[in-house]
């Protein structure tokens, strides 16, 4: 009876608490943040868009995308991302893996059935298909891909925009970014910045 | 191999900003703990609150205001769970089921966070951020309190049960050592390319004509606490693999950085408050060995890539982010699982069999490799009065740890609570692989299957919160079962500590004499270390063998 009565009382002290702390810790901390990142980073603390040009902006209306996000390339001619389990692909609404294990039948399908068609659209041996290029990223929204990914698809982007395969491979050296402090992460390629990059190069051409 | 030296780099890197951060930051808390003084704001709310913060309490006063708060903090939850599309900034989102209410609720006053829902597709703004960004701060601020009040009795003489005050504890924590980290470290995730704002999902027409999504919040300032308070619910279901949330493979070095800060810093803290840094450098050093072991296991498991799909596809990359590489998913798997952190950049799930294991090791051991938030501590506290135990024992004298008596009561109160997570664990597990509720809930068959539903039920009982995802758990039944699982594992070891706590607090300080087991020396630091190994070992092999070693040897 006695600790049921201490812990009553001690519940309203921590009621009072709690109503303070969700004031300055719900409300004040956040805003504080946000406050501080509209004026000391607005790009990234909307989304980092980029337009059509690869111009930074905050405007979703003149955007075509984050370069933090990949997306789905509709699109044969351009350079394709990874697999992705968002959804129906790259949906940010639904960000997720497909969480299969390394035994999973369902993934081992998965992995032999994308190999084989990223070697046929290639032109290339299965055995050169890199390992990015077949399994889904954690989010389902990895906005890279491997250097090996891109070579691979060098040919056909530059065949199918009348380009010159060194001039694509110019551009994805453009747009590889190097281990951070040559230690952290993995090399890697932005796919939507590259794409960019592919269609602002070939637009005289095509007029 | 040209991935061995930056991946070695990586940690050396990690080590470099700890060895440098935890010394200062451990002083930090040891005074907040132990000051008599306190600030113009904290004497504001301790008016407000109508609370003395210098009335010394008796450990049973200590845990009724722990329980106290906390039941206060989960009633307000579930009631913003289930009210949420009357708020504001709820983006149209509907009131959480009752099951999933009360999870998310227990979830995270008990800093377990873990998720049966999507983030994106369930919260808004208010509830991210006036719900569980506050419950992030505040069940943190919960376990570092309890670490304090224990590290306190043990370092008292006579002190007649009297453990210190909870609300100073937890108002010092917050104010004086949360906050302000957190707020310098949300505004460097900012200008690294974390998302804050209020906005709601915005459509964009992509370059190829389809459009996508680009969803908004106040990420930041959760992602923050999240790693800071060894927290680990993601504002999206990607969580810290979402590029919103962990866009570099710097955010995912500094998060990293920020989830091991605190857990090492409270036991470099411990010393201080007992009065001999030393006490808390061995402890560091076993938390250190231990997380050390379980980075190089998942490291190497990860790197090697075993399993039929990871063969197939060249890389065990199924998962993983290609920003991070194995590296950096291996590194952040080890830690958030050391940790109770349970924040995760790479699908667990998706895991090579024996790096997919470690990590469930890693809860297993009970969280003390740091450990979570104060939890971590005084877990491995709990096992060090063990390792003095058993040696006591086998030199015949009665055994002391830190001059305190390791008596019949004292090693009772130790047994519950090195008992209580693995009665959880096992017992939850058996419910749940024999419920067609709970197995209707498993993605897979087989030992990647059961690996599954134990790793749901570790996790929960743990306080980790990660998941192999493929588990489909927003249901009532799992819902249930893992919100039982965590308010249990939070609760009665907490009760169990401050038990102790009381305990030595009334006991005089022996001096060391000639039979006392030295607990700073290196020999301590491998008998800690082969206790801890020891009493996960038995406990849970049967199980492991069933389930990630059987499948890593298929």
């Amino acid at each position: 009876m006695k600790d049921l009565y201490s812990l009553f009382r001690f519940s309203l002290a921590g009621l009072r608490l709690l109503v303070a702390m969700t004031l300055v810790l719900g409300l004040g901390y956040p805003l504080l943040v946000t406050g501080i990142a509209r004026v000391a980073a607005p790009w990234q603390a909307d989304g980092s868009l980029v337009t059509a040009t690869g111009a930074h902006t905050t405007d979703p209306g003149e955007a075509v995308g984050s370069a933090l996000l990949g997306q789905l390339v509709d699109d044969p001619t351009l350079f394709q991302p990874r697999p992705s389990a968002a959804g129906d692909g790259y949906d940010p609404l639904s960000s997720y893996g497909s969480n299969l294990g390394p035994e999973s039948p369902e993934l081992v399908a998965a992995i032999r059935e994308r190999r084989a068609a990223i070697a046929e659209r290639e032109g290339v041996p299965v055995g050169e298909v890199p390992p990015d290029a077949v399994t889904a990223s954690g989010s389902g929204l990895d906005p890279h891909i491997s250097q090996a990914y891109a070579a691979l698809q060098v040919p056909r982007v530059a065949a199918a925009h009348d380009l010159s395969e060194d001039d694509v491979r110019a551009l994805v050296e453009e747009h590889t970014e190097g281990r951070t402090l040559g230690i952290l992460g993995e090399p890697r390629v932005n796919v939507l910045e590259l794409n960019i990059a592919v269609t602002r190069a070939a637009a005289p051409a095509a007029g | 191999m040209s991935e061995i030296v930056p991946t070695l780099l990586q940690v050396a890197v990690l080590v470099a900003a700890l060895g440098l951060t935890v010394p200062l930051l451990g002083r930090l808390l040891a005074h907040a703990y132990t000051s008599p003084r306190h600030l113009a704001v904290e004497r504001v709310t301790y008016r407000a609150l109508r609370v003395d913060p210098d009335a010394d309490q008796h450990w049973r006063t200590y845990a009724m205001s722990v329980l106290g708060f906390s039941l206060v903090g989960v009633l307000a939850l579930f009631a913003f769970g289930r009210l949420q599309e009357h708020l504001p900034l709820s983006l149209g989102f509907a009131a959480l089921p009752t099951d999933g209410a009360w999870n998310t609720a227990v979830s995270f006053v008990t800093n377990t966070n873990w998720q049966w829902y999507s983030g994106e597709a369930a919260l808004g703004h208010l509830m991210q951020m006036s719900g569980l960004t506050v419950q992030n701060f505040l069940s943190a601020g919960v376990g570092m309190a309890v670490a304090a009040a224990f590290a306190r009795g043990l370092a008292r003489r006579g002190g007649a049960g009297r453990v210190g005050n909870f609300w100073a504890d937890l108002v010092r924590t917050v104010l004086r050592v949360l906050l302000p980290i957190a707020l310098v470290a949300a505004v460097l995730l900012v200008v690294m390319g974390v998302v804050q704002n209020l906005a709601g999902p915005h459509l964009v027409d992509t370059l190829t004509g389809g459009n996508q999504a680009i969803t908004g919040g106040p990420v930041a300032s959760q992602e923050a606490i999240k790693e800071l308070g060894t927290n680990g619910g993601g504002f999206y279901n990607a969580n810290s693999a979402h590029p919103f949330e962990n866009p570099t493979p710097m955010s995912n070095l500094f998060e990293i950085f920020l989830i091991l800060l605190v857990p090492f810093a409270m036991a470099w803290s411990f010393g201080l408050i007992v009065g001999d840094r030393r006490q808390g450098v061995a402890v560091l050093t076993v938390m250190g060995l231990l997380l050390a072991v379980s980075v190089a296991l998942i490291t190497w498991a990860e790197m090697a890539g075993p399993g039929t799909a990871p063969q197939l596809a060249q890389g065990a990359l199924e998962g993983k982010e290609q920003r991070f590489g194995t590296a950096g998913s291996a590194l952040f798997a080890a830690v958030t699982t050391g940790t109770s952190t349970g924040a995760v950049n790479t699908m667990h799930d998706s895991l090579t069999a024996p790096g997919g294991g470690v990590a469930l090791f890693n809860m297993m051991l009970g969280e003390i490799a740091p450990g979570g938030v104060g939890s971590g501590l005084y877990g491995m506290l709990m096992l060090a009065v063990v390792t003095v135990f058993l040696c006591g024992l086998m030199v015949g004298r009665t055994p002391e740890y830190l001059g305190k008596k390791i008596g019949q009561r004292e090693i009772v109160l130790v047994a519950a609570y090195v008992l209580t997570t693995p009665v959880l664990v096992l017992v939850g597990s058996a419910v749940a692989l024999t419920a067609s509720d709970g197995l209707a809930g498993l993605q897979e068959s087989g030992p990647h299957g059961l690996t599954e539903a134990v790793y749901a039920v570790t996790s929960a009982s743990n306080n980790n919160g990660s998941a192999f995802g493929g588990l489909t758990s927003g249901t009532p039944f799992w819902n249930t079962l893992l919100g039982s699982c965590m308010l249990l594992g939070r609760f009665l070891p907490m009760v169990v500590v401050l038990a102790l706590a009381g305990r030595f607090a009334t006991q005089p300080r022996l001096p060391a004499g000639a039979g006392t087991l030295p607990t700073h020396r290196p020999l301590f630091v491998v008998l800690l270390s082969g206790v801890a190994l020891v009493v996960v070992g038995l406990t849970y092999v049967p199980v492991l063998a069933l389930g990630p070693i059987v499948e890593s040897l298929s």
